[in-house]
């Protein structure tokens, strides 16, 4: 069969700029995987004659199936009818290629799926789950082994990658992988403060997470602009503080889907609530948190960062993110810490006198002050967080299941100091989704390489991944399923694939492919590769 | 109830950051109109009540009756969308209750067409499209000399009418308004990828709100042939990137052309040669120069070969047809980057101009524009140029458009009227340039008459055109690619000079922009955080 179309395309006198810039590679699977063996030999796959098999005893049947479900959907979706239709109006009368072909191994009627750990149906996926899978289709059938659960659902997202259309049927290539993540954390970041996204837009993203083997949604919920999240203990947050109190807020139900979809999808959800500083909108319901900012001894009628001087904005924090900590089940929590602005503390007569009472020099170390204390009731509720790199940076004790998410442009040499400090570091200051350029625009997020900094060896097994970062201020529902897909594709790749996997001209034809796969599953990515089509 | 409003946000102690970075105006219009004033009366409009009220003689009912269904649709949709405020559950006393400014309900907007009008007209180019409007307490008037100006019209009344509290709200105003330029494009590319019908309809819809007037319909490039041609089917049969699910068909065209017509927009069509023509290789590859490496056919096709008969003759036959399905007076026939050296590698050319005494290969690009536009007069087709034409020198009309796009765009702006010919400028409005954020600063600080030059001069630059290229675009992301960042082309060309204030224009783009959104269009975020209701 591919004899066959190379010596096609030979014939055909070509000028060069005819037809799509790259060219899509066909049944290629993305990220990359980590071993692949690949022949000519093909089975046909036919939706209606094919299932998945898993084990009769597995302890979690319903996460089982239900990937089940969907992978079944989406491979019978590739086969629609209508798709085929089109190409049988080509007006081309095939002979069915697979016959007296003797790459043809026949049709392909059901994968096998084995899982050697056990597991529930209400498991969570979590810090340094194995993700491994094997994955083989030979002349003996098709089978997907893993040790836990969320390998499994690894491997059936490239088993269903692997499956393409050729001419009128969906076929998939003898093939043996063996696949595992280079890093353990590979986040997305979605920030629905800035605009509101509503909860299908989210539940879209996750998708696409599964498609890329993203497995940490990190959902910053809360900024200056508004507070969408609808507390229980402080139902007044969103009901003043969102844009709108009951269409752009995310009810607990809301909040609990988003959960639950992630889930089973294998992606731990991370909630952000950041403080001390990007807290206005806290303070259209509880202007008493945040430090009143003075200009020639008077308040000036603004609000600044919280108020690390009273006891009663901890008071506050405590029990919200009680709650918090209850509602996301996630063993981490993001607590944010950046850009705190010192100037309206440095204003304030209060906060002055607070800090000569408490032998507070510094306004780093009056955010030390405020941060210890969010840690501190952390550490009491058994949670362990992430912090954004200036809370490294400023010196605050952390412990060292604390994970320092480095963002500003001197990432490589902060995570240089953070891991040569013992801490784990996440990295994302060259994944930022909202700096743009003109065409396809990932060469520069592709192009990236976490742990091109100086450092040993086992500082740089202290970096557990890195976040693609989608900072809302020109982005909403409109604009953001184009502006993320497929630009974090590439951190999918850097963050799962092989460090050798690094070639953006090889790395092109695939990503052609995979964008085209999203299309098709519903998620609305932009062109990766200039002038294209996806059929 | 501007003063309670003000006096209500005072009592709040706010901190900067908080909410939307630029709060949106309320009932302004974009683009900005040429004369308008306002006061603080208003009337309440309530769908179900209120109604448009044409002349009863006039020429064009189809026209005019199809535009009112448009509008009190847009108003009945904007009504509907109340229900998400009510939600609010707050008990609003009626803002008009004991409100001394209230007028009543605004029962109708009666308007007025002095011109006669055909319902098969064409929006062509020099339309009039100047309307006054005028809301006080004896009622609502549009008044237009041309049906194209009464639409125009229309789009502001209802731009006018906005949400307060639970109610629809049109201020007492006074609006006289006129295009500042003639002709306002918005040029879309289907070549570098297909965009499904339903797409450039919805394009038409985002124009229409925004008073652009032409839709240049960039059909074919060197990536594909999406136009299924009638006389030569095989061009999209294996030029376009699929025969069937990638193509124009006939009903497709006369659909966009028609939709676009009923809003006062035309349709230009381009078909750009003699370079940018691969795709027509694939079904005609003897269209096609033969590129030569070591005097050898080296496997490459180049721009058309324009040293045979037989392409001028292809040529006349497809243009024949094009000509007679786009109405339009114009056509736009391309002539931009024409690459030279597959002509310089190929014999049968070397011999072909010096048989011809032909000199350079500016001259041979030359000799073949020559009998493009020789056909088009012949067919009676006016034209658009890329401006290379016109500075390589070919002998052009004075009725032809000079398209002017490259970076110098102010310079070549003022060469082409210093030859008396028109320009289209677009330099400053390419759509495909990006940078991050809402990214429309720097289309909308363009000013297309900056250049050196008399006044007769600037008055032969007929407008201008945002232009979509779609390399990097398709159907998923090429509505908020160019809505709103577009919007301030329209506005640039259509409203004042003086209207060039990025800061005041903000607000008002910051409504329109939710506006589009409630219209159905994916209009991206114009100016940081914020949202729509």
């Amino acid at each position: 069969m591919f004899k066959l179309l190379i010596a096609l395309s030979a014939l055909v006198v070509i000028s060069s700029a005819y037809g799509p810039a790259v060219r899509a590679t066909k049944g290629q699977v993305w990220p990359k995987p980590q071993q692949e063996e690949k022949t000519s030999d093909y089975f046909i796959v036919r939706p209606h004659t094919f299932s998945f098999q898993g084990p009769a005893d597995i302890g979690c049947p319903s996460l089982l199936d239900d990937a089940f479900t969907r992978y079944w959907s989406i491979i019978a979706t590739s086969a629609s009818l209508e798709r085929r239709g089109r190409l049988a109006e080509m007006g081309k009368k095939h002979t069915k290629f697979w016959q007296l072909d003797e790459s043809f191994l026949g049709n392909l009627e059901s994968l096998k799926v084995e899982v050697s750990d056990e597991c529930t149906d209400d498991a969570l996926p979590d810090f340094g789950d194995n993700e491994n899978y094997t994955l083989t289709v030979n002349a003996d059938g098709a089978t997907l082994s893993a040790q836990t659960i969320w390998g499994a659902l690894r491997g059936l997202e490239t088993f269903s990658q692997l499956i393409y259309l050729e001419q009128d049927a969906l076929v998939i290539n003898a093939t043996t992988i063996t696949d595992f993540p280079r890093f353990s954390f590979r986040g997305l970041h979605l920030d629905t403060s800035r605009h509101f996204l509503p909860v299908y837009i989210i539940l879209q993203t996750l998708d696409g997470m599964a498609y890329n083997k993203f497995n940490v949604f990190h959902w910053h919920l809360t900024d200056d602009q508004s507070f969408p999240y609808k507390s229980r203990v402080y139902p007044e947050l969103s009901e003043k503080g969102a844009y709108h109190p009951v269409s752009k807020v995310f009810e607990p139900s809301d909040v609990a889907r988003v959960i639950e979809y992630a889930r089973v999808r294998g992606i731990r959800v991370i909630p952000e609530f950041d403080t001390p500083g990007h807290t206005s909108s806290w303070g259209a319901a509880h202007p008493e948190l945040l430090t009143t900012c003075y200009s020639n001894n008077q308040p000036n009628g603004y609000l600044g960062p919280m108020d690390p001087s009273k006891d009663t904005t901890y008071d506050f924090i405590n029990n919200l993110f009680t709650e918090v900590v209850g509602v996301f089940p996630d063993s981490y929590f993001h607590i944010g810490g950046d850009e705190v602005d010192f100037s309206c503390w440095q204003s304030n007569p209060d906060i002055t006198t607070f800090m000569s009472d408490n032998n507070i020099s510094s306004y780093e170390g009056l955010e030390n002050y405020f941060i210890q204390h969010v840690v501190d009731l952390l550490d009491k509720l058994n949670s362990k967080y992430l912090v954004w790199e200036e809370v490294f940076v400023n010196g605050v004790t952390l412990p060292n299941t604390t994970l320092v998410h480095v963002w500003r442009g001197g990432g490589f040499d902060t995570l240089r100091d953070v891991t040569k400090a013992g801490k784990y570091g996440v990295f994302s200051s060259c994944w930022y989704l909202d700096h743009l350029s003109s065409g396809g625009d990932w060469q520069k997020f592709y192009e990236c390489e976490p742990l091109n900094f100086d450092g040993t060896d086992e500082q740089k097994k202290l970096v557990l991944g890195g976040a693609a970062c989608m900072w809302t201020e020109s982005v909403n529902e409109y604009n953001v399923m184009p502006r993320v897909w497929p630009r974090a594709c590439a951190t999918a790749e850097k963050l799962w694939s092989a460090e050798s996997v690094n070639d953006f001209g090889a790395a092109q034809p695939r990503l052609e492919e995979h964008a085209c796969r999203m299309n098709m599953r519903g998620i609305a990515a932009q062109p990766p590769n200039g002038p294209g089509v996806c059929l």
